[in-house]
């Protein structure tokens, strides 16, 4: 299983006032953190970065690879500046991940970054009108995508198909849509398609204390349909312990008594 | 249409470990292909056989193998020489037998010299192996690995209940550990990982799930090492790729096959080739399992073995 770390978010605030004072070192202590916690991925959410999105991006990129021995989840809105990360990125470690394209024609340049940069990309299933109602229709855009990559010369492999995670609060049916999604997703291809969700979507406006119950739950659910990777916070320990057991019952990972350590 | 050979790759690889010093010390390991499979990865290193010998005569062996050394086995250098000198061994075992309780209870001060004194003698890697007794192998490995210090030896076996001074050793003194579990496969990642927590490098460890002999639960011993091979490769274990470790002639002469007189069992045809055939067979099995270094008696099912992996390779 493959965790995306999300924590580095201009959501948050303390990212963002560390972003706009261009210090290095909150942002490093936070990638560092979510790497030695398991992340193979370290996600980075700079928005939509109207203002010198280039060059924040560029030191962002730097920044992180300076402490931290893994590829990035470049994560804008702003075409420039995601070209100016993956220009940054070190792959070394890793082909960077971009977060993402979709079916929007806004969206399609990125495909072409991809392309041209050797990244790996993630496809959200929505078009430009509303939000996918089943599982079908996310397949439908899914298909669309695929073809539109194909033609920008992405490989299939590089795509991870995500079905865009609704709360479980206000669109309760939706979480059974999305993981049947994730089952459909992977016989679009062969070999299968790989697959990415927002995990914490599911949980959006639930009260606090409950959010972790209901994202690990619902993660083991998606790994049992064979999600491939997981935007997810690396630091709740919990949450990556119900994940290395979903991995030991679906015999990803050799049992020992101490595998929670590995 | 023309056939194509389905191939597999894998992510993972097995660990390369060397052992020994100077320039008869040997590698093994490396693989990122399963047993022999050359032509799915890589396959840089040959199985290993270091001769078995032990710091007192071999009483308890079977006429057939205990005749191959009857000349040699009094003494311990004599014995390696031996090995090294005229039946070409690439590395030597040595086995100390008389420190266990029941067989003289020589103390771990008498085993160093023993050590010390195998060491001036041969330029082949030695791997030490205890008596098997879990509370006097901590001891005496501890001091073995201190009188074999800036060696690169092999030494094990460290178990469950005695890995800590015997990791502790090892790490000091810079040798490469057996790890030994008893045939169960999430035992010996366990142990792996408990001797890795110590600060020990996976990249110095010999995983011994435990032998056993053909018609004496074989199929386990071959279940577990192959199940520990595919870990290490298709899941990309890290914990699941130190190289894997065969006693084989420890199990193979006790065993009736190897043991029965030709007149208790006339059927069974000679016993002296009975009880090679036996070892060759058992430590077959075991290269082709995914064994990496073996421990054996006998010289011509050792011959018999190096023939078969040259054959193979």
């Amino acid at each position: 299983m493959i965790i995306i770390g999300e924590k580095i978010s201009v959501i948050a605030k303390k990212v963002r006032e560390a972003m706009n004072a261009r210090d290095p070192k909150p942002i490093q202590e936070l990638a560092d953190a979510q790497w030695k916690a398991g992340a193979h991925f370290i996600d980075v959410n700079i928005g939509p970065a109207e203002e010198k999105g280039e060059d924040l991006m560029k030191w962002m990129v730097e920044s992180i690879q300076q402490v931290v021995h893994a590829p990035l989840c470049l994560d804008t809105t702003n075409a420039s500046a995601l070209e100016a990360g993956l220009e940054a990125h070190n792959n070394e470690w890793g082909r960077a991940l971009i977060n993402s394209t979709s079916n929007d024609p806004e969206r399609f340049p990125i495909l072409e970054l991809a392309a041209k940069h050797n990244a790996e990309i993630i496809a959200l299933t929505v078009g430009k009108g509303g939000l996918p109602a089943d599982a079908e229709e996310r397949c439908g855009i899914a298909a669309e995508i695929m073809a539109r990559a194909g033609e920008y010369g992405v490989p299939m492999e590089d795509i991870y198909l995500d079905p865009l995670i609704l709360q479980v609060c206000t669109t309760q049916d939706q979480a059974m849509h999305s993981l049947k999604a994730i089952q459909m997703f992977q016989e679009l291809n062969d070999p299968p398609m790989k697959t990415v969700v927002g995990l914490s979507n599911i949980s959006n406006g639930v009260p606090k204390e409950m959010r972790s119950l209901i994202d690990k739950t619902y993660l083991t659910l998606l790994m049992y349909e064979g999600l491939t990777a997981a935007i997810a916070n690396p630091l709740d320990k919990d949450l990556m312990d119900v994940m290395k057991t979903t991995e030991v019952f679906l015999n990803k990972t050799l049992y020992a008594h101490s595998y929670l350590d590995m | 249409m023309s056939f194509v050979v389905p191939k597999e790759s894998f992510n993972g690889k097995v660990l390369s470990v060397d052992f020994g010093a100077g320039d008869k010390s040997l590698v093994i390991g490396g693989d990122s292909a399963l047993p022999f499979l050359a032509f799915e990865g890589e396959i840089p290193n040959k199985p290993v056989i270091a001769h078995e010998i032990q710091d007192c005569a071999p009483d308890d062996w079977p006429e057939t193998v205990r005749n191959e050394y009857k000349d040699v086995s009094g003494d311990p250098v004599t014995w390696a020489k031996h090995c090294q000198d005229q039946l070409n061994a690439k590395a030597i075992a040595l086995r100390l037998v008389s420190t266990h309780p029941d067989r003289g209870d020589r103390s771990a001060e008498e085993a160093s010299q023993t050590i010390k004194d195998v060491l001036a003698a041969v330029n082949i890697p030695l791997i030490i192996l205890g008596s098997n007794h879990i509370e006097k192998d901590a001891s005496v490995l501890v001091s073995a690995a201190e009188a074999a210090s800036g060696q690169n030896c092999v030494i094990g076996k460290a178990q469950e209940g005695n890995y800590k001074t015997i990791v502790a050793a090892a790490l000091a003194h810079n040798h490469k550990l057996i790890a030994m579990s008893e045939l169960d496969i999430n035992l010996a990642k366990q142990l792996n990982i408990l001797i890795t927590q110590m600060g020990f490098d996976k990249e110095k460890l010999i995983t011994d799930p435990m032998c056993s002999a053909l018609g004496y639960g074989l199929e386990y011993t071959y279940s577990v090492m192959e199940r520990i091979r595919l870990a290490g490769l298709a899941q990309n274990d890290p914990t699941m790729q130190p190289p894997i470790f065969g006693d084989v002639g420890m199990y193979v002469w006790k065993v009736k096959e190897t043991v029965a007189e030709e007149n208790e069992v006339p059927d069974w045809g000679t016993l002296a080739e009975r009880g090679v055939a036996w070892e060759t067979l058992t430590a077959t099995s075991m290269i082709l399992s995914g064994t990496n270094l073996l421990v054996m008696r006998h010289p011509r099912a050792i011959e018999n073995i190096e023939k078969t992996v040259d054959e193979l390779v």
